[in-house]
């Protein structure tokens, strides 16, 4: 395993961002005293669990704890409180209920706490339903859950379709909220770099909060941030991850830091959650590792551990006693975990040695290279006439639209029917979003095409913004991948062996086969102290680039501290396992850390889950 | 100097004097008789109405507001109904109630500001008697109604009526009554002849002052405490009782021997007061009753008013203004007659000092001696806070200023603050300002609220210097006298809106933390659009502008700059408005200008109301989002025909948009959905909602092989993806017959492997051995592989001589594989890899 640099920067303590959403949420709970029933979004459990246990709820006053599932409730108490997202749907639950209490005349008292923050809109709801005056509302500023040691995360899935596909840039505020936050808990920053319409914006609301609020001149704790729109970069996200920890997101679905392994991995009939974060020693040595090396390193790991064992032969009684003392309770944890991950690693071989999922990666490789793209269209083919996976299909679809620049019109339409043939016509909005978002889309026929776009693009600024960039926004939205790939030499030379024991850099990730192109911007721009020498590629992404640095020239004369090797990265849209993976690396080889913080953490399939417009 | 102690009247323990505070520059024709009068607390404003029991619309009762000093600030001839009772509130508001119940609220200058009404009960019964107190939650009404009950709001900013219980056995007017305020709570105390009761929300409850003297047959006047601690009462035989005014304790009582009820009767205390006491006022009689036998007694020349304050009691008539107070203990120390308090002899050390004489040196010897230097000159600087005169001010200071030079370590804030306040007051209490504030008042009141009171008095300038002499920040001083002076500044009709917007702009330059848009609103209220326009665009916040905006219907613009605030909430608000406002197409209109505030629109119809959505797409022509709106209405419908129909919808608008595709395939779901119906009552197999492919396989696998190919012509099912899908279904089904005839009936277009796979896949060894002949040289070897036929498979590599098809034969080798097989790999390896 890699084993972290001697001079890497410590990390700040990020349970006080904990602590601070506690403190608030008890805070929050005691304005409405008394016995209370809590109705808790399905989508906050867990974030909330990490927050404020049950055991905590229950001393303020919280006498049961129900999940919103939008039907009619069964509560018999006299105060309901509802600690839910600010979404419209479950507002109008609460507004039905208030309402049928009413007609029932039963008396009882309501408050919604919204998190992390209140809408407009919702209040609208609560107005239009003629309930605004029996509840009361409330804000609960919990921006932030830090997952681990470097990932913070805003637990906003939605963030992504509402932003990037629906337009609906409610959520900009928040994740400026955040940054504002993070700012003042743990000290300025010296230096912005974004690159992204949204990471603009969120940069602006962040700016004007800081305006708005007092200045700390706290020594920071980190320096610089780097803020960057999902949709700069869709090919990351959509190729398989390889290395352990993403494989795990892959399979297992890892939902808010913890997994759950089934009986097929336990080796018992019962389902274990695991929290996986740097506390779990085994997890920690691996989770970074390409899959390859994984079960090598386990079964060393398992021979180490059988001596650690056989210490206790020829021990006198003191030592034993010792022994039990000292050490027996970490080896048999560590023994726990060791068997856990050795299940995980057996039940991922089943899946992924075999040969589909060789000829999937296989296809996918050659669609990064640009090689035998017509072989890779009649795979895709294939995937989809035998209905292997809709999700599966979907990804290599948008893979093969990101890294050619479109479908060529006559394999769109093909693909398109058969796709719709296998798994229905409501997939015909499924492909109208992926197609607006310009994941999928179709090459339009003529090169002059391209040239008129770039000189609209420049007439179009961000205020005047109207009918024109929606017309075109499919267009604007090329990958160029290709030209990027070159320009930033992401795909290494074909030929010569990787070693995935060595990383030599981050293509490692992707079994050596591409460096992940947000990772790569991200080294790029802190190399070069902002955009200078990158201009090309920032047209290729559509611009929207910035670097600001704040404070003035005083931060600037600082020597290196440790500070100034932290470097904050927020993903707008949310970031994938196998990039964190990849910006650790990055950090070892740099000597500086990263902190990501992410909208939420995603994957190919919860990406394009948030696509799907199917009525499931 | 030497008579500063020329206007002390000894009482008890504690010594009171009368200052006088001005000459008052009022001319009253008619004095203070006939007219009612109010006075507000901390040297407020004097407000007087006139004959005000006159009815007739010939001689109007005339209504005049004059400052403390008697300067007028407003006069206008009452036309409303009959007063009954002024009152000023704490914000410097003038209350006067009326008969009917209805309070109307006047600013200082007399400017209407609104009227509110004491209820129905109030109006029918009509009001008798009224009172109006201050608590901390603002300023109160009392009314006692023709009907002989209470009705109180405690803060008329916040009118909550409160109805009273009865009192039992009140068949009259009470005798007198106080406003309480008591454990949060406002309450009524009433005395009916010598009974007394405390009336609170729920409750009247009787009470008796502990020690009332037996005589007294009735109370006949009663007053509270400044700071509702203490009660007193006067009662018929002349007996006045002080005590606390929850009733349990008493302080002392005093007998008067005046029988006759007096005009009026005030407490007369002071924080830290030596003795409790009371200001009695008959027609031309003053007495100051306070712990001991004695009395001190004053004259009255003419009609006079107490006004109680903090720390003593006003007495205005028609000439003069003089406070009547105890005197402060700082003061009494150092001005008593032979004191040797350390303050009167560093007062005296200084005189000596300025005369140049070495008794100054003596008398400050013997301060130092009994070390109580700064003790002395605490004493002195308080003392001068408490003095009215600026000489005795200016004496004081020197004197304390001259005792800190022999002081090494005495800080200086307590000596820099006091002349600062000084300075202060002495200007407000000049009589073009006319505040007659005591030190004690205006540190109660705080800075922030005499700067308030300057502003309402629209003295600016004077505001503006307090603050800046006081250092008061900016936004709590200066930022906001600005931003009230400009607010006055917009209604001043008779300029133009240039010069006055930039006027303001001049004026507002350089002050930190100033709202144009609060500015702005105002002169939107005064009726000055135009102007209200010019402002806003000083408002350096978009987000701020937005909320007036709208206000002046200028809503494109509201809608812009709300965009432009990066507010998403703010953009709902304007939206939502324009909702409200403007009729659908033009909604939609200036939404379809607005893509961010559309796409918020969008979202928010979604889940509201779909049906608007709709109407937003049809508006804007957008007939591949109408196409995929049915598309998506299509599948929440339950039924058939209607699934269909809102299809048949879908299918126009995709061609409407050109989109032959989307319509292409929205016919074809069409006929599958009819053809799934009707076999799905033919055959009563769940079909409807099938994608294609799934159909196929569910008549596959139920046998209806007809009807699945039937499918695969009609819809051009691909024959590879047929292929499949009947291989696997078939073999599902373990339908091996069938499927033998199936890979016959002509030349696989997927080539036979997959038949090799799915065989095994369903562990039938057997079956796929059968295909295996038929697999292409090229996978000959995977499918002897999946088979487990490890020999052919070496055959077949051989064969081919492919190095990599060796090895994965080789790698499939066990230990328990035969050793000659693995050598002819291993050889095979070896001459491959040679090529």
């Amino acid at each position: 395993a890699q084993t972290e640099r001697r001079d890497a920067p410590e990390l700040p303590d990020f349970s006080l961002l904990k602590r601070i959403a506690r403190d608030q949420l008890i805070f929050l709970l005691e304005q409405l005293p008394g016995r209370k029933d809590l109705f808790i979004d399905a989508d906050l459990m867990s974030p909330l669990d990490r927050i404020a246990n049950v055991t905590i709820l229950k001393q303020h006053e919280v006498d049961k704890l129900y999940k919103v599932e939008l039907k009619p409730i069964v509560s018999i108490s006299d105060q309901l409180c509802f600690l839910i997202r600010p979404r419209i749907q479950t507002v109008k639950w609460i507004s039905d209920l208030v309402n049928s209490d009413k007609a029932a005349g039963r008396f009882r008292k309501y408050k919604i706490i919204f998190t992390p923050q209140k809408f407009y809109a919702c209040e609208t709801v609560l107005e239009e339903q003629g309930v605004y005056g029996y509840i009361t509302t409330d804000e609960w500023n919990f921006y932030i859950l830090p997952l681990d040691d470097d990932i913070l995360s805003l637990e906003l899935p939605e963030f992504f379709r509402d932003n990037f596909l629906e337009g609906d840039q409610r959520w900009v505020s928040t994740g400026g909220g955040a940054l504002h936050l993070l700012q003042s808990v743990y000290g300025s920053f010296s230096k912005v770099y974004g690159i992204g319409r949204c990471a603009k914006m969120v940069y602006e609301t962040w700016r004007e909060q800081m305006e708005d609020g007092d200045l700390r001149t706290k020594q920071p704790e980190f320096a610089k941030v780097f803020l960057i729109d999902r949709d700069v970069d869709f090919i990351t996200p959509l190729c398989s991850q390889v290395v352990y920890e993403g494989l795990v997101d892959d399979i297992f679905r890892i939902k808010c830091g913890s997994v759950e392994f089934g009986p097929d991995v336990t080796s018992s009939d019962k389902s274990i959650k695991v929290m996986l974060n740097s506390q779990d020693k085994v997890f920690n040595e691996i989770r970074n590792e390409h899959f390859s090396n994984v079960f090598g390193f386990l079964s060393q790991k398992a021979k180490n551990l059988q001596t650690a064992y056989d210490k206790r032969r020829g021990m006198d009684i003191q030592q034993m006693k010792a022994f039990v003392a000292d050490e027996l309770k970490g080896l048999k944890q560590e023994h726990r975990l060791l068997s856990l991950h050795i299940g995980a690693c057996e039940s991922m071989m089943k899946k992924k040695t075999k040969q589909d999922f060789q000829e999937l990666l296989k296809t996918e490789h050659s669609l990064l290279e640009g090689f035998e793209i017509r072989e890779c269209i009649t795979c895709i083919e294939e995937h989809i006439n035998r209905q292997v996976s809709m999700i599966e299909s979907l990804r290599l679809l948008c893979l093969l639209s990101l890294t050619e620049n479109g479908l060529l019109s006559k394999d769109y339409r093909s693909l398109k029917a058969q796709y719709l043939q296998s798994y229905g016509i409501d997939h015909l909005l499924t492909f109208a979003n992926l197609r607006q978002l310009g994941v999928l889309v179709e090459q339009q026929p003529g090169e002059t095409l391209t040239v008129m776009e770039s000189k609209v693009g420049k007439l179009v600024n961000d205020k005047t913004v109207g009918k024109l960039t929606d017309a075109f926004s499919s267009l604007a939205k090329k990958s160029n991948f290709r030209a990027l790939s070159k320009r930033l030499a992401l795909v290494p030379k074909s030929g010569d062996e990787y070693d995935l024991r060595v990383p030599r850099d981050m293509a490692y990730i992707f079994s050596g086969a591409y460096i992940p192109l947000s990772c790569k911007l991200i080294e790029q721009v802190l190399e070069r102290d902002g955009w200078t020498g990158l201009e090309e590629v920032t047209r290729m992404l559509n611009g929207h680039e910035f670097a600001v640095t704040a404070g003035g020239n005083s931060s600037e004369a600082r020597t290196k501290t440790d500070a100034q090797r932290i470097i904050l990265v927020m993903f707008l849209g949310g970031c994938t396992y196998s990039e964190i993976s990849a910006l650790r690396f990055l950090g070892k080889e740099r000597g500086c850390r990263f902190i990501v913080l992410t909208t939420a953490i995603t994957s190919s399939a919860r990406l394009l889950e948030a696509l799907l417009d199917n009525h499931a | 100097m030497a008579f500063v102690t020329a206007n002390w009247n000894p009482l008890g323990e504690a010594f009171y004097r009368k200052v006088e505070l001005f000459d008052m520059s009022w001319t009253l024709k008619e004095g203070l008789r006939e007219c009612l009068i109010a006075a507000a607390p901390y040297g407020g404003p004097i407000a007087l109405l006139k004959g005000f029991q006159r009815r007739s619309p010939s001689t109007r009762p005339q209504l005049e507001i004059y400052s403390s000093s008697g300067v007028p600030m407003a006069s206008f001839p009452w036309k409303s109904g009959l007063v009954k009772q002024l009152g000023w509130t704490v914000s410097d508001d003038l209350l006067c109630v009326q008969e009917d119940g209805t309070v109307l609220v006047y600013d200082l200058l007399g400017g209407f500001k609104r009227h509110f009404s004491m209820g129905n009960e109030v109006s029918q019964s009509q009001v008798m008697e009224t009172k109006i107190f201050h608590s901390p939650y603002g300023t109160g009404v009392a009314i006692l109604t023709g009907a002989l009950r209470f009705t109180l709001a405690t803060n008329i900013d916040d009118i909550k009526l409160r109805r009273l219980p009865e009192v039992p056995g009140l068949d009259g007017a009470p005798t007198c009554w106080a406003v309480l305020s008591q454990d949060r709570q406002s309450k009524v105390l009433v005395a009916n002849g010598s009974h007394l009761f405390i009336l609170d929300n729920t409750s009247c409850t009787p009470v008796t002052p502990p020690g009332l003297s037996p005589q007294a047959s009735s109370v006949l006047h009663m007053c509270v405490s400044f700071s509702y601690k203490y009660l007193a009462l006067l009662t018929d035989s002349g007996h006045v009782w002080m005590g606390t005014s929850n009733l349990k304790e008493k302080v002392s009582e005093v007998d008067t021997s005046i029988r006759t009820p007096p005009k009026q009767m005030a407490w007369c205390r002071r924080p830290k007061s030596q003795q409790s006491s009371v200001v009695i006022m008959w027609d031309r009689l003053l007495l100051v009753v306070g712990e001991c036998k004695e009395t001190i007694q004053y004259l009255l020349d003419s009609d006079s008013v107490l006004v109680p304050e903090m720390d003593g009691v006003r007495i205005i008539n028609e000439t003069h203004h003089e406070l009547l107070q105890e005197v402060p203990v700082a003061c009494e120390e150092i001005f008593k007659i032979a004191s040797m308090a350390p303050g009167a002899l560093l007062l005296e050390a200084h005189k000596e000092y300025e005369k140049e004489s070495q008794k100054a040196d003596e008398y400050l010897r013997e301060i130092k001696e009994q070390n109580l230097l700064a003790e002395a000159v605490k004493q002195c600087v308080e003392a001068a806070g408490h003095e009215y005169e600026p000489e005795t001010q200016k004496t004081l200071l020197r004197a304390a200023s001259f005792g800190k030079c022999f002081l090494s370590n005495f800080p200086p804030e307590l000596f820099v603050s006091m002349c600062r306040d000084l300075r202060v007051l002495n200007a407000v209490r000049d009589y073009t300002v006319g505040m007659p504030l005591t030190h004690t008042q205006f540190k109660q009141m705080t800075i922030q609220v005499l700067i308030d009171r300057l502003v309402h008095r629209k003295l600016y300038p004077l505001a503006i210097e307090v603050c800046r002499y006081l250092k008061t920040p900016e936004y709590q001083g200066v930022s906001r006298v600005l931003k009230h002076w400009a607010c006055y500044k917009v209604q001043q009709r008779e300029e133009s809106d240039e010069v006055i917007a930039r006027t303001v702009n001049m004026r507002l330059a350089d002050a930190s933390g100033i709202s144009y848009s609060e500015i702005a609103t105002k002169a939107y209220e005064s009726g000055r659009t135009e102007l209200a326009i010019k402002l806003l665009e000083y408002e350096p916040r978009s987000g701020e502008q937005v909320p007036l905006l709208l206000k002046m219907k200028k809503s494109p613009l509201a809608l812009s700059k709300a965009i432009e605030s990066g507010d998403t909430d703010l953009v709902y608000t304007v939206v939502m408005y324009l909702k409200n406002e403007l009729n659908r197409g033009d909604f939609f209109m200036m939404l379809r200008n607005q893509p961010v505030a559309l796409s918020l629109y969008r979202q928010f119809c979604k889940h509201q109301e779909l049906d608007t959505l709709k109407d937003l797409f049809n508006q804007d022509d957008d007939h591949q989002e109408l196409g995929n709106y049915y598309v998506k209405a299509s599948y929440k419908e339950p039924r058939l025909e209607a699934r269909v129909s809102l299809l048949q919808s879908a299918v126009d608008e995709f061609y409407k948009a050109k989109n032959e595709f989307a319509a292409k395939a929205t016919e074809e779901e069409m006929r599958l959905l009819r053809f799934q119906r009707k076999l799905e009552e033919e055959k009563s197999e769940p079909l409807v909602g099938f994608s294609l492919h799934d159909t196929i396989t569910a008549l596959l696998s139920v046998g209806l092989h007809k009807h699945a190919e039937q499918l695969y012509k009609d819809f051009r099912v691909s024959d590879k993806r047929f292929w499949w899908l009947k291989l696997k279904a078939l073999a599902e089904k373990g339908d091996w017959e069938e499927l033998e005839k199936f890979a016959k009936s002509k030349k696989s277009p997927i080539g036979y492997l997959p038949f090799v796979e799915v065989c095994i896949k369903h562990h039938n060894k057997h079956e796929a051995s059968k295909y295996v002949s038929r697999v292409t040289p090229e996978q000959k070897v995977k499918a002897h592989l999946a088979v487990g036929d490890l020999q052919s498979a070496t055959e077949a590599a051989i064969e081919r001589r492919n190095e990599s098809e060796i090895i994965t034969v080789l790698s499939r080798c066990s230990a328990t594989t035969d050793v000659i097989l693995v050598e002819r790999l291993n050889r095979a390896k070896a001459t491959a890899a040679k090529k």
